[in-house]
């Protein structure tokens, strides 16, 4: 491995969204748009008197995480009480998991495979922890300053929550967003994680840089964001030192509008959150019996389905490995492939280097994109039968994905059938040439021109024309220009 | 009739109902009547539901008597509930003033189960703030008064429970045992209560207090019927992880068929509860009820289990742990009591905590906090978890020679009041006898034995292995026979 001077860490908040239900109630878990506190009941809101009951599925889906990442599982699962007093924790603790005084995560060490810029590189998994969400503060303003009081809503409380902690083995930005979208990845081929869902992945991202403290960003909402605001970090922190300033170990704030990081509290010492046992949840063995069974039901991962990509489509494993960083876009992949199925490796360059561009370009979700696999299917047998121009397609391309529309229909409406009959191509040639009089005396001498004139064609068909053809048909007529057989 | 309802055993009240012989009505009626003339001066109660209410309730419930329709092992029976359990739509206060406006929106499961055999809940009884204390002297509402003698406490915390079936203000009731407050009261008030073993009935819905120590527990004046309650609140229950997943007798049953068997239940009492703070008159008359078990052909021995005078400190450490943490909700966001300050979240919450609660249960989660924190955490909280389970070994060595282990329940008779409450190290040694069924975790009852200076009630604690109540219960029941001290009700 490569030195570096900087060390980046993460710790990344899962909610477990496939499940019904909270983690230790059975109140419904889709919160997101509800009223507030109407997804409440004495168990979430810690009224005096009631007790948390496990919901298994949770249990069953943090061990499938556990899995994926390479992690041990534990053969007792411990819950323990985290105090702090907070106004969005009911009870003033949470209850999640301890690696000391007898607690255990549910899983620990690990690893996960990234690539970045084709070089691959293993981040270390530190352990997995399942815990409770809180609730969520309300400004009636919007502004924690400006509010003159403060809402809570208990709809989240609750929600379960896998805490992935990584050692601090990443020295780019740009890996610990490669870490992330994989990780979310490997989640949605799980299915127990739609993190498309506002808050349902948010991460803190340690970062050090030689010579400096190590700072936290807290609460960052993307992979994206996170990558930003460590970039951030990074300069801000080299500067300071590189003015001789001391970099405090400190708690910082990622402000998305400003695109900053702002200090929140200066780290003067561990906070004492007095962990001890949650007697209240008996410890839950898992025998190993149990964890082979769910090893078996898990559905194919990442990076096991691209290499079948590699293996059954002839992909390369650049090809493969950028497809399955999103489910959904594997799934497309695998979906358009149905209807047409003769050229996997062009079905997988054009989502890649133009559908996907687009979408990253627009900063699109997979939720707002209407396009179905048999469009992009459909298109690409128009351009093999050489209905539309690669040109076209790329034009109409957004279309599709934003509206959903056939591709057929969107030619037709808007006439964009490919012009591939010589006496058109004639035609329009001719016309051109009557328009550019000069241009065409030009090109026999210059060989600019000749291009020049190929384009006042593409443009005049609005890319439509046949391109071959149309150079084609330009060097005959100018041959007969040369020739005098036609006077211009 | 000529007999009073009030003075009648709880099962013989129901099945006076259920013969006819008593109308529902009626019953309420004498209650209220008896509860009208004694409570100025015991104070039983927190929370009483109003006549009005509870005779609709009777009516009701006559009705389906004569249309055949009345179901349920308790039906038209009432009952004192202790106030640290929720009680949906019936304030619920822990006898706490940062609870003294909380009124719960759901039953705790034992009150649906009473629901469903057809009792009908009296109100609720006073008691030790938040089950802090051992003679109901720190509730916020005042404390209760033992009927035997008015100077007197009933014992704690769950007092005001036993203060109403002594007084014949309720014929059965349910309290809570966390390190003895079922049996010190019930020690104190010539009563009958019963620590089930942890896990046997549902926590769902009691007031945490020390959650790995506590049981809600049957009380009544006979063995019988706390055999009947325990049928009716023992019962597996999914919403308490803890609740514990086995096959249940009929408790009654076991008492009429067990009869027979009983000489051949090896007991032993258990030295060291005889020995260091336990008075004179205590040992006397408890030694005189043991005495009349071995002219009756039982073989009683003598065992030593030296871990036990470690059994105080190590309860208080855990006790006062955990409720430092189950304490840490009441903040006044949401439910309950809120100071009149309008600050910051540090400042409102604190000012709610300092005036909500009382100096006990403040004391308690002081100590508690302090024996969680970092530094302390190994010494305190962890040694008393290893400590725990040596004294659990001991105990489990003990139950392989012996099924009934004897002690008093309370190491004096009843103190007056005032006595030791400025005292609090005097106040917790009085749990010196009960903390280590909590500790352990298994059944453990307190009947009366006898009258110390003839007026004053000492009880006789004995202990059982885990889910053996049917024996525990079946000697009891047999003690309480050679003893003749049964359905004892102090003429106020």
């Amino acid at each position: 491995m490569e030195k570096s001077d900087v060390k980046i860490g993460l710790e990344v908040h899962v909610q477990l969204t496939a499940l019904k239900t909270k983690l230790f109630c059975s109140c419904p878990s889709d919160y997101r748009g509800k009223p507030p506190n109407t997804h409440v009941c004495p168990v979430c809101l810690g009224l005096p008197g009631a007790l948390p009951v496990v919901n298994k599925k949770a249990i069953d889906y943090a061990i499938m995480v556990a899995l994926a990442l390479n992690s041990k599982i534990n053969e007792k699962i411990i819950f323990f009480r985290k105090h702090y007093f907070y106004p969005d924790l009911p009870k003033n603790f949470q209850i999640t998991q301890y690696d000391k005084a007898g607690g255990a995560p549910i899983a620990l060490g690990g690893f996960l495979k990234i690539n970045v810029n084709g070089k691959e590189k293993i981040i270390r998994i530190r352990r997995i922890n399942i815990e409770e969400d809180p609730g969520k503060l309300v400004y009636p303003t919007g502004s924690i300053i400006t509010s003159p009081y403060t809402l809570v809503d208990y709809n989240r409380s609750g929600i379960a929550l896998l805490e992935i902690v990584t050692e601090p083995d990443m020295t780019t930005p740009a890996e610990a967003r490669a870490f992330l979208n994989k990780l979310r990845s490997i989640l949605e081929h799980l299915g127990v994680c739609n993190c498309e869902l506002e808050g349902s992945m948010r991460a803190d991202a340690n970062i050090s840089v030689a010579g400096g403290s190590r700072v936290e960003i807290k609460n960052i909402g993307s992979p994206k964001d996170v990558e930003k605001a460590l970039a951030y970090e990074i300069v801000r922190q080299k500067q300071a030192i590189s003015k001789g300033v001391t970099v405090k170990s400190e708690t910082r704030h990622w402000d998305d509008l400003r695109k900053v990081t702002v200090p929140l509290r200066v780290k003067e010492e561990e906070q004492d959150y007095r962990y001890f046992p949650e007697a209240d949840i008996p410890p839950i063995v898992v025998t190993r019996d149990y964890i082979e069974k769910i090893r078996k039901s898990m559905p194919e991962l990442p990076d096991v389905r691209a290499k079948r990509f590699v293996k059954e489509y002839g992909l390369t494993e650049y090809e493969a490995q950028v497809l399955v960083m999103s489910k959904w876009l594997a799934d497309f992949f695998e979906e358009a492939l149905k209807y047409y199925s003769g050229k996997p490796r062009k079905l997988a360059n054009i989502l890649i280097n133009d559908f996907l561009r687009w979408i990253h370009e627009k900063e699109l979700e997979p939720s707002s994109i209407k396009a179905k696999p048999q469009h992009i299917a459909e298109l690409l047998k128009l351009l093999d039968e050489k209905v539309i121009s690669i040109k076209i397609l790329k034009n109409i391309l957004p279309e599709i994905i934003v509206q959903g529309k056939s591709p057929r229909k969107i030619i037709l409406e808007r006439d964009l059938v490919r012009i591939s009959d010589r006496e058109t191509i004639k035609k329009i040639v001719l016309e051109v040439f009557m328009e550019h009089k000069k241009s065409v005396h030009d090109a026999l001498v210059n060989e600019k021109a000749v291009h020049y004139l190929i384009g006042q064609v593409m443009r005049k068909t609005r890319g439509k024309a046949d391109p071959e053809l149309t150079h084609e048909m330009v060097l005959e007529m100018l041959e007969k220009v040369r020739k005098g057989e036609l006077k211009i | 009739m000529s007999v009073k309802a009030y003075r009648l055993e709880a099962i013989e009240i129901v099945r006076n109902i259920k013969e006819g012989n008593l109308s529902i009505t009626d019953v309420i009626e004498e209650f209220l009547e008896r509860i009208g003339r004694v409570e100025k001066k015991i104070n039983a109660f927190i929370t009483l539901r109003s006549k009005d209410e509870l005779l609709q309730e009777a009516k009701i419930k006559d009705r389906l008597l004569k249309e055949g329709k009345a179901r349920g092992l308790l039906f038209g029976l009432p009952i004192a509930i202790k106030d640290n359990i929720s009680t949906r739509n019936l304030r619920t206060t822990c006898g706490s003033k940062i609870l003294y406006n909380y009124i719960p929106p759901y039953d705790a499961t034992v009150v649906k189960l009473l629901k469903e055999e057809g009792a009908i809940i009296l109100g609720k009884t006073n008691m030790d703030e938040f089950a802090m204390g051992s003679s109901t002297e720190t509730s916020f509402f005042g404390p209760t008064r033992n009927p035997w003698d008015l100077e007197r406490v009933p014992g704690g915390s769950s007092g005001g429970s036993a203060a109403a079936l002594a007084s014949g203000e309720a014929p059965l009731a349910l309290g809570s045992d966390t390190g003895g407050s079922v049996r010190a009261p019930a020690s104190f008030t010539a009563t009958v209560g019963l620590k089930p073993t942890y896990g046997l009935v549902s926590r769902y819905g009691l007031i945490a207090y020390a959650n790995s120590l506590e049981q809600i527990g049957p009380m009544g004046r006979t063995v019988r019927d706390v055999a009947l309650l325990l049928n009716v609140i023992s019962k597996h229950d999914p919403y308490d992880g803890t609740s514990l997943k086995v096959k249940r007798p009929d408790y009654l049953e076991s008492i009429s068929k067990l009869y027979n068997l009983h000489r051949k239940v090896k007991i032993a009492v258990v030295k060291e509860m005889f020995e260091e703070g336990v008075s004179r008159e205590v040992v006397a008359i408890v030694g005189s009820v043991v005495n009349k078990l071995v002219d009756e052909g039982f073989i009683v021995d003598e065992i030593s289990i030296p871990i036990i005078k470690y059994a105080l400190p190590t309860y208080y450490i855990i006790a006062m742990s955990e409720a430092s943490s189950n304490l840490a909700r009441y903040d006044g966001v949401r439910y309950g009591f809120r100071a009149n300050v309008y600050g910051d979240w540090n400042e409102v919450f604190s000012e709610t905590r300092g005036n909500g609660f009382g100096k006990e249960v403040k004391r308690r989660i002081i100590m508690g906090t302090f024996a969680l924190s970092a530094g302390y955490f190994d010494q305190y909280y962890l040694k008393a978890l290893k400590v725990r389970t040596l004294i659990i070994r001991e105990f489990k060595k003990a139950f392989e020679k012996y099924s009934i282990l004897i002690s008093p329940t309370m190491p004096t008779p009843p103190f007056k009041l005032g006595e030791k409450i400025a005292d609090p190290l005097a106040m917790y040694m009085s749990d010196i006898e009960t903390v280590t069924a909590n500790i352990v975790g298994i059944p453990a009852i307190s009947i009366p034995a006898g009258f110390a200076k003839g007026k004053l009630p000492v009880g006789i604690q004995l202990m059982a292995n885990y889910l053996k109540e049917d024996l525990l219960l079946t000697m009891a029941a047999f003690i309480e026979e050679l003893t003749g001290l049964r359905n004892l009700i102090a003429e106020v």
